[in-house]
């Protein structure tokens, strides 16, 4: 049997790379604006996977909760080198902090089964908690390790790696199963492969899968059985080229709706603010010796300096 | 018999044999906190040695109680036994707010407590405030609950998180931004070992092969005068303008991350959202932005000099003496001008 892996990876706004399309007059970030992207060091958990994959017999899937848009990233994992992918999504989920966020896709882990390492990003470029590593660890009842650096071996039973926690690094031995949360300093993801890129662009999810047929279908309402025949018939074929995007809603993972989505997070958000420039009395200096020697002793006067 | 009081709980972190900065910030942070509940301040503290001399200095900050729990097998930090030990703890002294600080073990440790307790945590947190919370769909009003504020979205926006009806209410919060109050070495407070540890019960499944720990080297924290260069400094040979006015100053050298990125200067002087939040009283921003970033960690120092030749450079609406211009010809005179005066 070999080792399998999950990644689980999230689709967010590029809010490191807030361009002037993205602001309003107001100075404030439009989040809409921006574009959506594979997080950032989610691309370096699924290296890491990938590195583990080229040097010894192992499977990885790439997990990811969020809106039926978020196929994108699971096709993307697919163009490095992932084997396959899963999206949970429901609109049951909307509103979910870290606890309800990582109950499902603990749920979601748990329904792959037997699964000996998961690898999360260490932080999300939105949310920007870099809570949900831990607490699916938590919910699973297993080890975890964060911010690592390096697989230095892995097998069955065991597995020994590098991270940093503050002030310390360290190599460590444990056992599997595991959850770590991988660094961006850990390597340097990949670029898509042209041959898994010309096959994979081909993945749909079963939601893709329907709404495709649908769009090119003529019949009517009435013709609706024809449809849903249609539409796994399509499923099976997709299946059998290793195209198929697992897609499970809330019920499909077996949640308890009062711990997902709004009900299930104990955390709410109260106000948003965007961060506006906040004008301080500023004193204009001229860059010459006069202007800085008055400022300078303005400074020693009110002792700044002592 | 009587209610129990429901505390402010602040986990303790050992930084190598000494108690971190930032669990002393939060201990006089919960104590402002408490104060307007009316209850009192409970620390834990997990160690391999006897930290009784250190219970005192905890104590001197605000706490109440500290409680510890002393045990060789807890010397280095390993998530799964001081996890349990701290949710543990929690359930059976339940206190409504629990405070870690936002470093690497505090992020790593506090939301596995919280998944654990089924309750709520906000992540690095930059202020803390207590206030009412009106739900307006259940028609009910929470009284005295934690506002936990923190920036998000890779610092464009500030967020007020709350935990209404859960507890405890918990947070993590990020080291630099609470300032410590004086230190008060006559108040009295107690030291207790936490007797209820279920040793049988602990995982200890890592072994570490190998350990290195490293030096802080720079105490930026520490430093009133901190000059800092950024991008617009024109190498590295240039970056050392920065150094001297700093030496000159009896200041510390700071950076942007641009000059980190450009290998001016190790990272270890970094300032911003992920360096160091720093409040000096004077700060100096030699060829620096002021992207949000960056002034996330610096925009509290008590003044703030900035040096760009752009006049709209954002780091001016933050800064109480401004000066456009090249730095490379206004750092010469600045150290030539604080020579001749002082
Ligand atoms: C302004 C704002 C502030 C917030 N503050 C808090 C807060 O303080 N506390 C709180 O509990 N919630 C908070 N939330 C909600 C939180 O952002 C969401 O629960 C989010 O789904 C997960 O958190 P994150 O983005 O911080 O992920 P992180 O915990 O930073 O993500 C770490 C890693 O977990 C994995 N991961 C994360 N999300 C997914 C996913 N959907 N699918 C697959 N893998 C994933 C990835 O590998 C990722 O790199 C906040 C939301 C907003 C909008
Ligand atoms: C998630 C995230 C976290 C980040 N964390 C941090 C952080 O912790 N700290 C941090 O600093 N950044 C951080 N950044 C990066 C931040 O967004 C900026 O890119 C960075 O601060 C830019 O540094 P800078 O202003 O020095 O450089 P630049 O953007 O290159 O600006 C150089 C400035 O120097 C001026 N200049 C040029 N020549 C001269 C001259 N001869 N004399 C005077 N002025 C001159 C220019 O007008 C300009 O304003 C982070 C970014 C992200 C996305």
């Amino acid at each position: 049997m070999p080792l399998k892996l999950i990644v689980l990876a999230k689709q967010v706004p590029d809010t490191h790379n807030v361009t002037a399309d993205a602001m309003k007059a107001d100075g404030t970030v439009n989040r809409g604006a921006l574009p959506a992207i594979f997080n950032p060091e989610d691309l370096n958990a699924l290296e890491m996977a990938l590195e583990i994959k080229d040097r010894t017999d192992a499977t990885v899937t790439v997990m990811t909760m969020g809106p039926p848009r978020a196929a994108n990233i699971l096709r993307e994992a697919m163009y490095m080198g992932a084997d396959a992918g899963i999206l949970i999504t429901d609109r049951h989920f909307a509103g979910a902090d870290t606890l309800a966020t990582s109950y499902t896709l603990a749920l979601g882990i748990e329904k792959v089964g037997d699964v000996n390492l998961i690898l999360c990003g260490r932080q999300a470029i939105d949310g920007d908690t870099a809570q949900i590593g831990p607490q699916v660890a938590g919910k699973l009842g297993i080890n975890q390790l964060t911010y690592v650096e390096e697989v230095v071996n892995i097998d069955k039973k065991a597995i020994t790696l590098k991270r940093t926690l503050g002030r310390v690094s360290e190599t460590v031995e444990t056992s599997l199963p595991l959850l770590i949360t991988v660094t961006s300093s850990a390597n340097r993801p990949r670029t898509f492969g042209a041959k898994r890129l010309m096959k994979y662009k081909k993945a749909r999810t079963s939601i893709e899968a329907e709404k495709e047929i649908k769009s090119s279908s003529t019949t009517g309402e009435y013709g609706m059985e024809l449809l849903l025949d249609e539409i796994e018939q399509k499923k099976k074929v997709l299946k059998s080229k290793g195209l198929f995007i697992e897609t499970w809603s809330a019920d499909d993972v077996g949640a308890d709706h009062e711990q997902i989505g709004l009900p299930g997070s104990p955390t709410k958000v109260k106000k948003v603010q965007s961060v506006v420039f906040a004008a301080s009395e500023l004193k204009k200096v001229e860059p010459t010796p006069e202007g800085i020697r008055e400022m300078i002793v303005e400074l020693i006067e009110d002792r700044t300096f002592g | 018999m009587a209610k129990q009081p429901e505390n402010v709980l602040v986990f303790i972190e050992m930084d190598h044999g000494k108690v971190a900065e930032v669990s002393l910030e939060l201990v006089c942070q919960a104590r402002e906190l408490a104060d307007t509940l009316g209850v009192n301040v409970d620390a834990i503290i997990l160690s391999g040695t006897n930290v009784d001399i250190h219970g005192e200095t905890i104590i001197s900050y605000g706490c109440d109680t500290v409680h510890t729990a002393c045990d060789g097998r807890l010397e280095f930090y390993e998530t799964l036994p001081y996890a349990k030990i701290v949710s543990d703890f929690i359930r059976e002294s339940k206190p409504q707010i629990v405070l870690f600080g936002a470093t690497a073990i505090g992020r790593d440790m506090a939301p596995r407590v919280a998944s654990d307790l089924r309750t709520g945590l906000t992540a690095d947190c930059t202020d803390l405030q207590i206030g009412d919370h009106e739900d307006k769909k259940q028609k009910k009003t929470f009284k005295n609950i934690l506002y936990q504020i923190r920036p998000a979205f890779g610092g464009n926006i500030i967020a007020a998180i709350i935990t209404p009806e859960h507890k405890p209410q918990m947070a993590t919060v990020r080291e630099g931004v609470i300032k410590l109050s004086a230190q008060d070495r006559n108040r009295n407070g107690a030291i207790k070992p936490f007797e209820n540890i279920k040793w049988d019960e602990l995982q200890f499944i890592n072994t570490v092969l190998e350990r290195t720990i490293h030096e802080k080297k720079v105490n930026l924290k520490g430093a009133s005068i901190v000059v800092a260069g950024g991008g617009g400094v024109a190498s590295k040979e240039d970056f050392d303008l920065i150094k001297q006015l700093a030496a000159t100053l009896g200041g510390v050298v700071g950076a942007s991350r641009a000059a980190v990125d450009n290998g001016y200067i190790g990272k270890e002087h970094q300032v911003g959202q992920t360096g160091t939040t720093i409040r000096p009283k004077l700060y100096i921003a030699c060829g620096i932005s002021g992207a949000i970033q960056h002034r996330a960690g610096m925009d509290q120092s008590g003044k703030i000099i900035a040096i760009n030749n752009d006049p709209e450079a954002p780091i001016f609406n933050v800064a109480h003496y401004g000066i456009v211009g090249d730095l490379h010809k206004v750092l010469p005179m600045m150290i030539k001008a604080y020579k001749g005066k002082s």
